[in-house]
């Protein structure tokens, strides 16, 4: 026990959770708190947004898999995060937001809860359906055990965000602080350990089927499951389908590699697994982006579902062995139980036939010569980039392009806004992943509707030197819904031109960013290349045909057998 | 929808501000009716439960429950058995009685319903009844003709039958 502020109790409370950064702006609810972090060996990254902050949160939990921390003042601060959480929640990210807030009671003023004091905002009732968990303290003493719950919460389980509201006068109170206490919580305990029947069960499934395929979602990254699920596929011969949010947990170059699956999946991923005969799903909520219309998602297929969050199961799809645990411990029991009933299979009927699909789908793929062809560009990308590099992507075409054409190699290397889809996610993000990871290159796949939402944290980038790459696929559009008007409403381009402004690389050397304009891929590469060397914050600006559309597309209400490859 | 029906789950919760918010916004957010919900305290201190009347087919029912499960401050979630279990509700209702005549014959129907007068005044009488909601429902039809001034009713709270508790195990 010891006697301090609640502000320093914060602060050492994060100090014990291992915080080494958190992004935010200041304001007045939080005055007494920046006092005390001023001094205290944390940095402190100054967003030009509070959404910003939240998504840089975001990015630094994604990479770094431990919590991302964020924090704004009361009122409009704490609203501005909003965005950030609710992105966060449904993307399972464990992002911790922590939020000024007016004083739980005032002998002299009216500056209190429940008062509509200035700046106030019921930040609780607000965030309590986008967070794992939200906690308003009462008094200072409250402070230790709300950051310990609140990363427990956060980080084990299902990740997701948590709130913690922090009243001014309980900053400044003096109360008797306990760390010493272990979290415990009886209303929440995540299932590790799988159920050893089911194990059994999904083992027999496997060996029985004769094509398996696997399909891997996010929950398969936030598990850190990768190495367990390529012993598995590799072991079975058995194809890997990502959903979008698992894109990276299956190296994209591996043979059994076939993509992601989905609205925007690839040819052979969506063919695939409509002949498959028992699904192995990882980490995954079966969201209608990657299923389409569920009854001709994988008619034929036997679901084996892996998810820590029994709420998933079985709540989208009716599945056949269910079992709630953490994928990595239960991918590695299936295998372990695998090995010591299968020798290593070779070249089945089944691999034949995908790689006889994966073959001819990539040889009819546009290869057009036209240099600036987003696929050509992403590819060159990948080329340039060394296999450690971050790729964020914003919302809308320039995502679903970089998905289909950026393979990604590692877990944690491709993060983008799946399940909000919020535009202006990428380039806080990325911010955020380069801080997780200095030594990795990082690059924002944008658009240009989408840069403009968040592209203020160019100051950020600038003046707190962390360098990224910010890649604008610049159509002059807000080129995804475009898409949809030029496939589905006629052509009618409604509120969609964004005109060619502003001059983006006039806007990055107004931050004092490096900014070029590439108008083929030679300059593209030239471009890049002087980025990576330089390590500063570059803004490439790619001048595109509004055109342009992304395709294979499933269309909206349509099932996976009616994937269209072009117009 | 067709297979929809009430059911009855019981929950026990931390006793602590916040709590009704979030298992309320939980059914909201995701689309579940709540038909009736009672809430008082439990059998151990710093604990309350929740009588939850939920209308919907078994999948929407498994899924009120899986989900409510994940709510930290939830700490059980049991989905009754309604053959194995008693149900009960309460209801005050205030009915006019402005003469002699008419009250006893609304004391004659609260004693047919072991139903009881709590409260009476020269224009009403308050009658207090215990029971299922259908014996609630049924008296409160009769007493309408008289000319009902006020009901308040507490929604449907329950335990199930037998040794088998739905309580906080360690
Ligand atoms: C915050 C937000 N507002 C609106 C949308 C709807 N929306 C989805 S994609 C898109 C267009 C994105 O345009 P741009 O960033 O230029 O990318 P492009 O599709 O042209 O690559 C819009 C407006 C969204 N996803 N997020």
């Amino acid at each position: 026990m010891a006697k301090m502020s609640g502000a320093k109790a914060l602060i050492e409370s994060w100090k014990r959770e291992n915080v080494e950064v958190i992004f935010g702006i200041s304001g007045g609810a939080l005055l007494p708190i920046h006092d005390i972090l001023y001094d205290s060996g944390i940095r402190h990254i100054l967003a030009r947004h509070e959404q910003g902050a939240a998504h840089a949160a975001d990015g630094y939990a994604r990479v770094s898999g431990r919590a991302g921390v964020c924090m704004a003042t009361s009122g409009p601060g704490a609203t501005n995060l909003v965005t950030g959480i609710a992105n966060a929640y449904l993307d399972s990210s464990p992002v911790i937001a922590f939020t000024g807030q007016v004083n739980t009671y005032s002998a002299t003023s009216s500056y209190m809860i429940g008062r509509d004091a200035f700046q106030e905002a019921d930040i609780i009732g607000i965030t309590t359906p986008i967070t794992k968990y939200n906690f308003q303290v009462k008094s200072a003493s409250e402070i230790p055990k709300a950051v310990q719950m609140t990363f427990h919460i956060a980080t084990t389980g299902r990740p997701g965000p948590c709130l913690v509201d922090i009243p001014k006068n309980t900053q400044t109170e003096i109360g008797e602080m306990d760390f010493s206490d272990k979290v415990q919580i009886r209303g929440y305990k995540p299932n590790i350990e799988p159920h050893p029947v089911q194990v059994k069960k999904a083992v027999k499934l496997l060996l029985e089927a004769e094509r398996p395929i696997v399909l891997a979602g996010g929950g398969t990254i936030s598990a850190n499951a990768s190495p367990e699920l390529l012993q598995i596929a590799e072991l079975l011969m058995m194809p890997v389908t990502t959903t979008f949010m698992g894109k990276g947990c299956f190296p994209e170059k591996h043979p059994l590699s076939i993509g992601n699956i989905g609205m925007h999946g690839t040819r052979v991923a969506n063919k695939v697994i409509l002949e498959a005969d028992v699904l192995l799903a990882v980490g995954t909520r079966f969201q209608d982006r990657s299923t389409g219309t569920l009854d001709d998602f994988c008619p034929d297929a036997k679901i084996i579902h892996i998810d820590i969050d029994a709420g998933e199961i079985g709540k989208n799809v009716d599945v056949e062995v269910p079992i709630v645990a953490d994928a990595k411990a239960t991918l590695r029991l299936i295998h372990q139980q695998l090995v010591s009933k299968l020798r290593q299979r070779e070249n089945s009927p089944w691999f034949n036939r995908v790689k006889e699909l994966k073959d001819k789908f990539l040889s009819e793929m546009d290869s057009s010569k036209d240099n600036l062809k987003p696929a050509n560009l992403l590819k060159t990308l990948r080329k340039i980039l060394p296999e450690n590099a971050i790729i964020a992507t914003e919302v809308g075409q320039n995502q679903m392009w970089a998905a289909l054409h950026f393979q990604a190699l590692k877990p944690r290397t491709f993060i983008s806004s799946g399940g909000l889809g919020t535009m202006g996610f990428g380039f806080p993000a990325s911010l955020g992943a380069k801080v997780a990871c200095p030594s990795c290159p990082v690059v924002d796949i944008a658009g240009d509707g989408s840069f403009r939402m968040t592209e203020q944290e160019l100051g950020t980038s600038v003046t707190e030197d962390i360098p990224v790459i910010v890649v604008v696929l610049n159509n002059s559009m807000l080129g995804m819904v475009a898409q949809w008007q030029r496939l589905f409403y006629n052509r009618k381009y409604a509120a969609v031109k964004l005109g060619s402004v502003p001059d983006f690389v006039k806007l990055a050397e107004a931050y004092g960013a490096q900014g070029f304009r590439a108008r083929s891929l030679e300059e593209f590469s030239n471009a890049m290349k002087k980025a990576l060397k330089n390590e500063v914050t570059t803004v490439i600006d790619i001048p595109i045909s509004p055109e342009d559309n992304v395709f294979p597309m499933v269309p909206p209400g349509k099932g996976l057998k009616d994937t269209i490859a072009g117009m | 929808m067709a297979n929809e029906h009430n059911h009855i789950i019981s929950t026990i919760v931390e006793h602590k501000p916040g709590v009704l918010y979030t298992v309320a916004n939980l059914f909201r957010r995701r689309n579940f009716n709540i038909e009736n919900i009672s809430v008082g305290p439990a059998e151990e201190v710093g604990l309350a439960r929740m009588t939850i009347t939920v209308r919907g087919d078994d999948r929407t029912i498994e899924q009120v429950v899986k989900q409510l499960n994940k709510l930290i401050d939830v700490i059980k979630v049991t989905r009754l058995d309604p053959d194995h279990i008693v149900t009960r509700e309460l209801a005050l209702i205030k009915v006019n009685a402005p003469n002699p005549k008419v009250r006893s014959d609304l004391i004659n129907y609260a004693d047919i319903f072991r139903a009881r007068v709590v409260d009476v005044s020269s224009e009403s009488l308050m009658v207090e009844i215990t029971g299922t909601s259908d014996k609630v429902d049924a008296f409160i039809d009769i007493m309408k003709p008289f000319g009902v001034k006020e009901v308040a009713r507490t929604g449907i709270t329950a335990l199930s039958r037998g040794a088998k508790s739905a309580k906080m195990e360690e």
